[in-house]
């Protein structure tokens, strides 16, 4: 007993005199010198080229890589990054990158570069993905959806090397979102010399597990479940605050993210849920920022089914809703009112388009001039799970279910599980459907192309199954020009066209939110994909 | 005393082996493939199998099984956790000492506090002073654990804002587990501002120390109360006093120290509660320990990590049981004549 307890004090005056040391300054300036981010889930793996997930691509693509382009976070615009400038030739086939010279790849415990960043990185990280022959194609699994989903690498003729610092890209086809889709986070720079270098060791995995790139920050450690350990990158290219640790605190329970946001063990969360954002908002020390997302919620038609392949069906089906009450049941003002497939964040987003209006005597009128003077019944289909673009399906189907009631429509709603859900709007099953749809880019065709084209039937994303050459027409037409204005004006007749026929009812933009502590500098919402830190500092 | 010492030995490791036999039967009586259950190793081919299967002894009869498992829990070949591919050794060696030092602080503050306390509301009995102590000690002890930490939360942590409530250290701190015990492992490490460090893991210590440990210090207070009272009532506190002692001597040389023999067995019923709540409370705080831990492995249906997890918690306690009570019977020898050993 007396030993143990002499122990204890002795054990009790050491600390004291020890934490007596240290003075409130050093102390303040430590926990400045580093931000904790609560994420909400692991990583799949270290490189984006890998997995369009977003708990994916928030971890790495813009703390370890950089791209040849990048989006300009306000106005959408495509601006350079580790390409210095580039040049598109007069039939849209050849772009030629000029690469900036005094970039250096990442100097960790597992690689030193040799070299600066050069053509051959470029060439290598696009092979990856592109060129089944090449040496890292079938490293960790041998698929790369982003570019798969849009059938990039069947685009690509060829990526050549003109010199040190300038790489030729040759296309089959005009593809003017060929530039968006190099700006996106899954088109990240990988070095060269590591993956020879690991191919020689006979290690190549390892190029996904411990990554090498030349962001803001290099990679430390990750432990599962727990956190993701980075550290300041001295040899940045860009000049800006750069915090010298960077932690991803791996929280799955956004109530207890909300909860360590309030007690500053974390700098800023990832996805607060819809309930927490009036506590957030309350809290005088916490910032929550809001930005329109790149995203669409709607109410989509299976026109290959009658009524509603009769398109004044569909009006009349439209016109019998009130968007802003749906807005505001279940968005709770978390979102914009939608008139077209894009949101205002896109370059090409038209803020004068037409917009169904809530008009139920017209509903009427429309229904017995198609022949249903008594109305019909229909099914809605009410997607299982939540997200941003709508976080309550079920509830705004009740709502349409009433809204449809008068006008002498009788709807049953329809739901399964996530997987079956899908596979049965896969095979047409579905009257109607509320859905919606999350792009990558800021590239119009992102949202035209998938949604509605002729070819997305197939693939399971065309929910509204419609098919119209003219619109296939228009979507071609604009990826063939390079001029913006002369795009927007394609995108705009496009607008009218879906206006007119009505596929599916636009109803939502949800906002992205991001919660940080005050204290934070420089944090901004990159409507363009993942969080960033290059650029964000802690000062009191 | 020798003889004490081995009945003790004999009862460690009979109760060992039956904890071992226990868990290699989860092996079995877990869904699924034995083979994985008991590894955590998930074959990539009917050879690997085959190789894993013989490596393992399963294609033995289950006694030669049995021993081959007892073996290699010897030489600390625990298998690999299912859901994360890393070591159990390992994964326990960081977690377990996470839960011992939490329940060690928490049991020096049951001390510290509690006897003291303890003391004075049984010399004081039955005075206004002791009903108070007695009334907040039976509330306390009557409040559960996982209410009374989210209170503690809401209060300190949300409200007040001063106190952390996740983990052990700000994760700014790169600590390198060396012993498992953060404050040593501070010590320990390099290229850190300790003084930060240790103030900045004292603040994520306090509350779920005090979580666990005003349960623990309030049964004390009732123990040493109790104890005190009996002791009081002896004929020789009676005789003291007539030859005319003082009240601190008679304190000094007859309550305390008989007072505090029988408060030692009660503990070793304590410290089984106190590991317990200590896991339930790691829960709460994300407290990296062997609570959390086994919490994770059965989300994750991770079969491997519980049957090694539950032996760890198991062994800890019996090993913990078994070492106060031998202390018990060798500062106590009296208690040899009407007792024998007892888990």
């Amino acid at each position: 007993m007396r030993i143990s307890s002499l122990g204890y004090v002795a054990f009790i005056a050491t600390l004291l005199a020890v934490l007596s040391a240290c003075t409130k300054r050093d102390e303040q300036a430590f926990y400045n010198s580093g931000l904790i981010y609560c994420s909400e889930s692991n990583p799949v793996t270290f490189n984006p080229q890998l997995d369009t997930s977003s708990t994916t691509a928030d971890a790495t693509a813009h703390q370890i890589y950089d791209r040849l382009l990048d989006f300009d976070p306000e106005t959408g615009r495509i601006v350079p990054s580790l390409a210095s400038s580039w040049l598109v030739s007069d039939d849209g086939l050849t772009y030629a990158f000029q690469l900036r010279r005094d970039v250096q790849f990442h100097t960790t415990d597992y690689f030193t570069p040799s070299r600066n960043f050069n053509a051959d990185d470029v060439i290598f990280s696009i092979d990856r993905w592109r060129d089944k022959n090449h040496p890292f194609h079938y490293v960790s699994g041998g698929r790369y959806p982003y570019f798969e989903s849009l059938g990039l690498a069947d685009n690509i003729v060829d990526v050549a090397r003109i010199n040190g610092y300038r790489v030729e890209i040759t296309l089959k086809r005009r593809d003017s979102s060929f530039l968006a889709n190099l700006a996106t986070d899954f088109s990240v720079i990988l070095s060269a010399e590591y993956g020879q270098q690991l191919q020689a060791q006979g290690f190549p995995n390892r190029i996904d597990q411990y990554p090498i790139g030349t962001g803001p920050f290099l990679f430390e450690s990750y432990r599962k479940d727990h956190f993701i350990r980075f550290k300041q990158n001295p040899d940045y290219w860009i000049e800006q605050a750069v915090a010298k640790r960077l932690i991803y605190d791996i929280t799955p329970r956004s109530s207890l993210r909300l909860a360590k946001l309030m007690t500053g063990e974390c700098d800023a969360t990832a996805f607060p849920a819809q309930t927490e954002l009036e506590v957030i908002r309350a809290k005088e020390d916490l910032v929550l920022a809001e930005k329109p997302g790149l995203n669409i919620g709607f109410w989509a038609f299976n026109t290959q089914r009658p009524p509603f392949d009769n398109q004044d069906v569909r009006r009349a089906l439209a016109a019998a809703i009130d968007k802003n009450t749906l807005l505001e049941a279940v968005y709770f003002d978390s979102a914009t009112r939608a008139k077209t497939l894009l949101p205002a964040a896109s370059w090409a987003f038209q803020s004068d388009a037409d917009d169904t209006a809530y008009n139920p005597v017209l509903a009427r009128k429309l229904l017995s001039d198609a022949g249903f003077p008594n109305g019909f019944s229909m099914t809605i289909w009410a997607m299982p799970v939540e997200r941003a673009y709508n976080p309550n399906a079920a509830k705004m189907a009740e709502l349409i279910q009433r809204y449809l009631a008068e006008v002498g429509v009788t709807a049953t709603i329809v739901s399964y599980d996530w997987a079956t859900f899908r596979r049965h709007l896969r095979e047409g099953l579905h009257d109607s459907v509320l859905i919606g749809w999350s792009a990558d880019n800021g590239d119009p065709d992102n949202f035209y192309r998938p949604l509605l084209s002729c070819g997305a039937i197939p693939s399971g994303t065309n929910r509204a199954m419609w098919c119209n050459q003219d619109y296939d027409r228009l979507l071609d037409e604009a990826l063939a020009t390079d001029n913006i204005e002369e795009r927007r004006a394609i995108y705009q007749q496009v607008n009218r066209l879906l206006y007119e026929r009505l596929p599916l009812v636009p109803i939502a933009h949800a906002f992205r939110y991001q919660a940080y502590r005050e204290e934070l500098q420089g944090m901004e919402i990159n409507p363009f994909g993942g969080v960033r830190f290059g650029g964000v500092s802690k000062t009191l | 005393m020798i003889r004490i010492l081995s009945r003790y030995s004999i009862l460690f490791i009979l109760t060992l082996l039956v904890l071992a036999i226990l868990s290699f039967a989860l092996a079995y009586l877990f869904p699924g493939d034995v083979l994985q259950n008991l590894t955590g190793i998930v074959p990539a081919n009917e050879i690997q199998r085959e190789a894993l299967m013989r490596q393992y002894r399963l294609d033995q009869p289950i006694v030669f099984q049995f021993v081959h498992y007892l073996g290699n829990l010897l030489q600390g070949d625990w298998g690999y956790s299912s859901a994360s591919g890393l070591s159990l050794r390992e994964e326990i060696g960081i977690a377990l000492p996470a839960t011992i030092e939490l329940s060690t602080y928490a049991i020096l503050m049951a001390m510290f506090i509690g006897i003291p306390l303890g003391y004075y509301a049984g010399i004081r009995s039955y005075s206004t002073s002791d009903h108070a102590i007695n009334a907040l000690s039976i509330t306390t002890y009557s409040i559960p654990v996982y209410w009374f930490a989210l209170i503690l939360i809401l209060i300190f942590s949300l409200n007040l804002e001063v106190a952390p409530i996740s983990g052990r250290i700000s994760l700014l701190f790169d600590i390198e587990p060396v012993t498992g015990f953060i404050l040593i492992d501070i010590l320990l490490a390099e290229g850190i501002d300790r003084g930060v460090a240790l103030r900045d893991a004292f603040s994520h210590l306090v509350i779920p120390t005090f979580a666990i440990g005003a349960i623990t210090t309030a049964s004390m207070v009732r123990i040493t109360r109790r104890s005190v009272i009996d002791v009081k009532h002896r004929a020789y506190i009676a005789a003291a006093r007539s030859r005319g002692l003082s009240g601190w001597r008679i304190f000094s040389q007859h309550v305390l120290r008989n007072a505090l023999l029988p408060i030692l067995p009660l503990m070793v019923i304590q410290i089984t509660t106190l590991i317990t709540n200590a896991m339930i409370v790691e829960t709460l705080f994300s407290w990296p320990g062997i609570g959390s831990w086994l919490i994770q492995a059965i989300y994750q249906r991770d079969y491997p990590a519980l049957r090694v997890g539950m032996l760890a918690v198991s062994t800890l306690v019996i090993s913990l049981t078994i070492l106060i009570d031998l202390f018990n019977r060798i500062i106590d020898p009296s208690r040899e004549k009407y007792e024998r050993a007892s888990v």
